[in-house]
């Protein structure tokens, strides 16, 4: 029975790939997507898509929390909420007087500062004046803003705009939403004004907005804890370690000052791709978006370069005793994107994680049944530096995170000992490009693919390669760069282990697990 | 270059905005009288679109297809819609649709292992998966189109002759019994949770959840009976959308479904729900530094006549970045990152009116209260013509991206068809937002959001709260324990870890 399966399996298989023709989607998206650099280094994408009046842009700025100063953590994310909050012409009702009163602001905060921070001799009585001193020129910046509120995210909204939103991750920051595409001309204007002119306005009390979000997704979440105390321990020298959320005194330190001096450093044009894709032409609106892009002026483009991880050589664990269920975690250091494995690095993720034939779900939840998830990913934290290849699963009640691990090891030994089978590794490629083609299909998807692959690669057409990429790993390829990968040396496991609330009242944390104490 | 999942997600900031309404034009009604720079921007008038409508048709048995061309991918998806979901389970075996939902598939068919189905699946690049909802369940397919009749076999199959084996039964079980050991360790989730058990009451079909000993009464036989009952094709909505013709495709269909014969009809049961009385709830959770707070109440459906008034209500007061919620409780108070809210609204059941905000613990009492000038405010400064004008202009202007594909054309005309409302529903919607007039919104906003009906719950680590939550009126503890397994249903039981 089984053979007579697979027999047909790989017949079919056969049939997909001769089937896909991805080189005609290339050859397809060649002739609808125009790249061009404007004289001040900024890349323009526009791809044509004539689904729907609507088009969709990705504003992709190369650079991310590894770039945020030492004593300054958190600082990208911070001001990619600021480019939310307008222009010297949006969100002002008198921008030279603003402008006078912002930079009051800063002097009364550096003043604070000053003595909050002092070793030795700290004034209180001093501090809490010039603590008032700080929110009395708030108060005083704040008239000029406070009656257009929101208004840069105000026009976008009543103007149709549908997905406004942004994300900071660690290697980069970015900015999307849809427009119908009758507001094109505006949209240009908009993206280009927003970068071209930002106000630090409203910035102390956004930064509050910003601790409420660490609070949402570090502190009061146990995976977030983990995951933060994880990255840390698995990064000594790199600035992966650091949080991309920022370290709560940097959030409390750091100024609108600050903020606008990594825009002036990290904001230039050579640093952004712009794409757009949708229902436009890109004769007609090329010289639209040139028109209003090109008002950033020129400016150097900035040292990027950071402290290369060292080899790990030694297994680091952190455990967290949490009010919460166990989950196992671990991860293993490998090269950036560029390397000539990433592609391996793609597939062993896939055939480790993807659907209920992966390796991963086979063994931990379908035939040991001791986790209820469990997969393999790259990427973690980021993709653009030397990263981690993680591995995590989440025990069933009654079962522990050593079993797990112990699992994810031995799927793991099978990987370096033994060739993956033919049908496994169709599957992968036939997947791969399965995948890529879906991925062809919405305007917010492509113009955020074609966006960060000419960043990544300076070529957006990299995007299809990778997946001719895909189709040349071999059996022997998994097993050489599994051998290399997973070791003990160059692990690091974060485990959250169950342990029972103390001092508040009982109910309040979780049920112990399995229950029936 | 591939992204991570999951994890990837939790580490990535989000710039903006969790949001929870819709989301709402300011300029042209502000003070200022010189023309700003970006209103002198012209802005053509929008091209016609009429979007591509799917080929609607009834077999003689009953089941209702459409057929949705799209031409742009060489991928044809589909998906059968079945009537009877989680709300007309007997509450001593809540949960049975996830198990069903799950086991469907992954039990196999008389023919063939789910496993079996896994690898003849996966070598395509192709899914077949079913769920379990609230009102009905779904098997659906996706696939390149050359693979169309191997998959849509496999669909079928899964369709009509599913043998739910018992080893599956165990691992979904199990995968429940996980999942509820763990629904105590978000917030979120515990704040979601509870909401709808205020909302609706404790055991409510809308609001129960299942639990050790409901999921363990889940039996092979419960899942049978359950197929039996429902999968008949006049309980059937199937849609499919993608690279094909639909002539053939439609005799396609024909000939798959036509001998197969009319079931007993579906019902929905009567459910009434049962709200908690208006005052405050209180969940305490020593591990966070974060209060989840919600007031809410019950909201409306889609079929009130209020809709639209209260579509336009919610895009001002708790929509997007326009919002006043947004304005006052984050702009100008920095007290939270997510915050939001409205009258939610459902298909063929009340919504939940809610209002959120999640804010540190040390200004709790302070967001609550916040909130309740928010309410209180719509009294003396009612929505006014400038944010009337804003936030229809939001949701008109926004509009085409309800249809701006084939998929979303093919997914309101299937929700319409599964709720009976009228297939031009969407194109009355706009009609009727535009409609919508300052007085409708100060109506519906006095008519739907009493202070003093709603019930208010906060998760949060209580003795880091600014006051009491006692200061402001009498106070429910939740009791969230959940309850123990029975003896002998998980391995390792008893043992302290």
């Amino acid at each position: 029975m089984k053979f007579r399966i697979i027999f047909l399996q790989t017949l079919l298989v056969c049939f997909v790939l001769c089937s896909l023709a991805l080189g005609q989607d290339l050859s397809s998206f060649e002739k609808r997507t125009t790249v061009k650099k404007l004289a001040n280094g900024l890349t323009v994408i526009i791809c044509e898509r004539p689904e729907a009046p609507v088009f969709s842009f990705f504003t992709h700025v190369d650079v991310g929390s590894v770039q945020d100063p030492m004593d300054r953590t958190g600082l990208a994310h911070m001001f990619e909420h600021m480019a939310f909050k307008g222009t010297d012409t949006i969100g002002t009702r008198d921008y030279p007087d603003e402008k006078v009163a912002l930079a009051k602001v800063e002097t009364a905060y550096a003043a604070y500062i000053a003595e909050r921070d002092k070793p030795v001799d700290r004034d209180e009585a001093k501090l809490k004046q010039l603590e008032q001193s700080w929110k009395d020129a708030i108060a005083a910046a704040d008239k000029f803003s406070a009656p257009y509120n929101n208004e840069f995210g105000k026009i976008v909204e009543s103007e149709g705009g549908e997905g406004m939103n942004a994300f900071t991750d660690y290697d980069e920051t970015a900015y999307h939403y849809s427009f119908p595409v009758n507001r094109l001309e505006l949209w240009a204007y908009l993206e280009s004004e927003r970068f071209l002119h930002p106000v630090m306005r409203q910035f102390y009390k956004e930064r509050n907005v910003v601790i409420e979000e660490r609070r949402m997704r570090v502190d009061s979440n146990p995976v977030g804890r983990l995951l933060e105390q994880f990255t840390e321990e698995a990064f000594a020298a790199h600035p992966y370690h650091r949080p991309t959320i920022g370290w709560i005194s940097d959030l409390n330190s750091f100024s609108a000052t600050d903020a606008q001096n990594f825009f002036d450093k990290y904001y230039v044009p050579s640093n952004m791709v712009v794409t757009v894709v949708g229902d436009v032409k890109a004769s007609e609106a090329m010289p639209i978006v040139e028109k209003y892009f090109s008002r950033i002026p020129a400016r150097p483009r900035p040292d990027t370069a950071t402290t290369v991880e060292p080899p790990q050589n030694s297994e680091r664990t952190v455990v967290l005793h949490e009010q919460s269920q166990p989950l196992y975690l671990e991860g293993y250091h490998r090269p950036d994107y560029r390397s000539a494995d990433d592609q391996v690095y793609d597939a062993i993720a896939d055939l480790m994680s993807n659907g209920r034939t992966s390796r991963l779900y086979r063994a931990l939840v379908r035939d040991k049944q001791i986790a209820s998830d469990s997969a393999g990913f790259t990427g973690l934290p980021g993709t653009k530096y030397p990263q981690l290849f993680a591995f995590y699963a989440f025990p069933i009640p009654g079962h522990t995170t050593q079993e797990v691990g112990n699992a994810i090891h031995s799927e793991i030994d099978r990987l370096k000992k033994e060739d993956i089978s033919d049908e496994e590794l169709k599957m992968i490629k036939t997947r791969a490009k399965a995948n890529l083609i879906r991925s062809l299909g919405s305007n917010e998807g492509l113009a955020s693919d074609l966006s960060l692959y000419q960043a990544r690669y300076d070529d957006w057409r990299e995007l299809f390669r990778s997946v001719d990429r895909i189709e040349k790993v071999t059996k022997a390829d998994i097993r050489r760069v599994a051998n290399k990968t997973f070791t003990a040396d160059n692990r690091t496991v974060g485990i959250i282990e169950f342990a029972p609330p103390t001092g508040g009242p009982p109910g309040a944390g979780a049920a112990p697990q399995g229950g029936g104490q | 270059m591939k992204r991570a999942h999951l994890f990837f997600a939790l580490i990535v900031y989000t710039g903006a905005i969790i949001l929870f309404g819709a989301g709402a034009q300011l300029w042209a009604q502000t003070q200022s009288t010189s023309q700003q720079p970006w209103e002198q921007i012209p802005i053509p008038k929008l091209p016609s679109f009429h979007p591509a409508q799917p080929k609607r048709f009834v077999l003689p048995n009953g089941m209702v297809i459409f057929l949705q061309e799209d031409h742009e991918l060489p991928t044809i998806d589909g998906t059968a819609r079945i009537r009877g979901g989680e709300r007309s389970v007997p509450a001593d075996k809540t949960g049975l649709t996830d198990i069903y939902g799950e086991v469907w598939r992954t039990g196999g068919t008389k023919a063939q292992t789910g496993d079996q189905l896994d690898d003849f699946l996966e070598q395509r690049a192709a899914k077949v998966e079913t769920g379990g909802g609230g009102d009905s369940t779904t098997v659906s397919w996706s696939c390149l189109k050359d693979d169309f009749d191997d998959v849509f076999r496999v669909f079928d199959d899964v369709l009509r002759n599913p043998e739910f084996r018992a080893e599956k039964i165990e691992i979904a079980q199990k995968g429940m019994y996980d999942a509820i050991s763990r629904r105590n360790d978000d917030p979120g989730e515990i704040t979601g949770r509870e909401a709808a058990k205020l909302v609706y009451g404790a055991n409510n079909p809308y609001a129960r959840v299942p639990e050790y000993k409901t999921v363990a009464a889940v039996m092979r036989q419960d899942l049978v009976e359950w197929h039996g009952k429902y999968v008949h094709p006049n309980n059937i909505i199937l849609g499919v959308v993608g690279d094909f013709d639909s002539a053939k495709m439609e005799a396609k269909l024909r000939e798959a479904f036509a001998s197969w014969p009319k079931g007993p009809a579906a019902s929905n049961p009567e459910i009434k729900p049962d709200p908690a009385k208006a005052g405050y709830y209180e969940v305490d959770k020593t591990d966070i530094n974060q209060s989840h707070i919600q007031m809410v109440a019950l909201g409306i459906t889609r079929k009130n006549p209020d809709y639209f008034a209260t579509s336009v209500f919610n895009e001002a007061f708790g929509g997007g970045f326009s919002s006043r919620m947004f304005g006052d409780i984050r702009t100008t108070k920095g007290l939270a990152y997510a915050v939001g809210g409205g009258i939610g609204s459902g298909w063929d059941h009340p919504g939940m009116l809610r209002l959120t905000v999640s804010t540190k613990s040390a200004t709790t009492i302070e967001s609550i209260q916040a909130l309740d000038e928010e309410i209180a405010d719509l009294g003396k400064r009612p929505i006014n013509d400038e944010e009337i004008k804003r936030a229809k202009d939001s949701i008109l202007n926004s509009f085409v991206f309800r249809f701006d594909s084939p998929e979303k054309v093919l997914q309101e005309k299937m929700a319409y068809e599964f709720y009976g409302y009228p297939l031009d529903f969407l194109e009355n919607f706009q009609k009727g937002i535009e409609g919508v007039t300052k007085e409708d919104v100060a109506r519906v906003a006095a008519k739907y959001l009493h202070r003093d009906q709603m019930a208010v719950l906060v998760v949060g680590n209580v003795k880091e709260f600014d006051k009491p939550l006692s200061s402001l009126g009498a106070v429910t503890k939740l009791d969230i324990t959940i309850p123990a397994p029975q003896p002998g249903l998980m391995p390792g039981q008893g043992e302290q870890r």
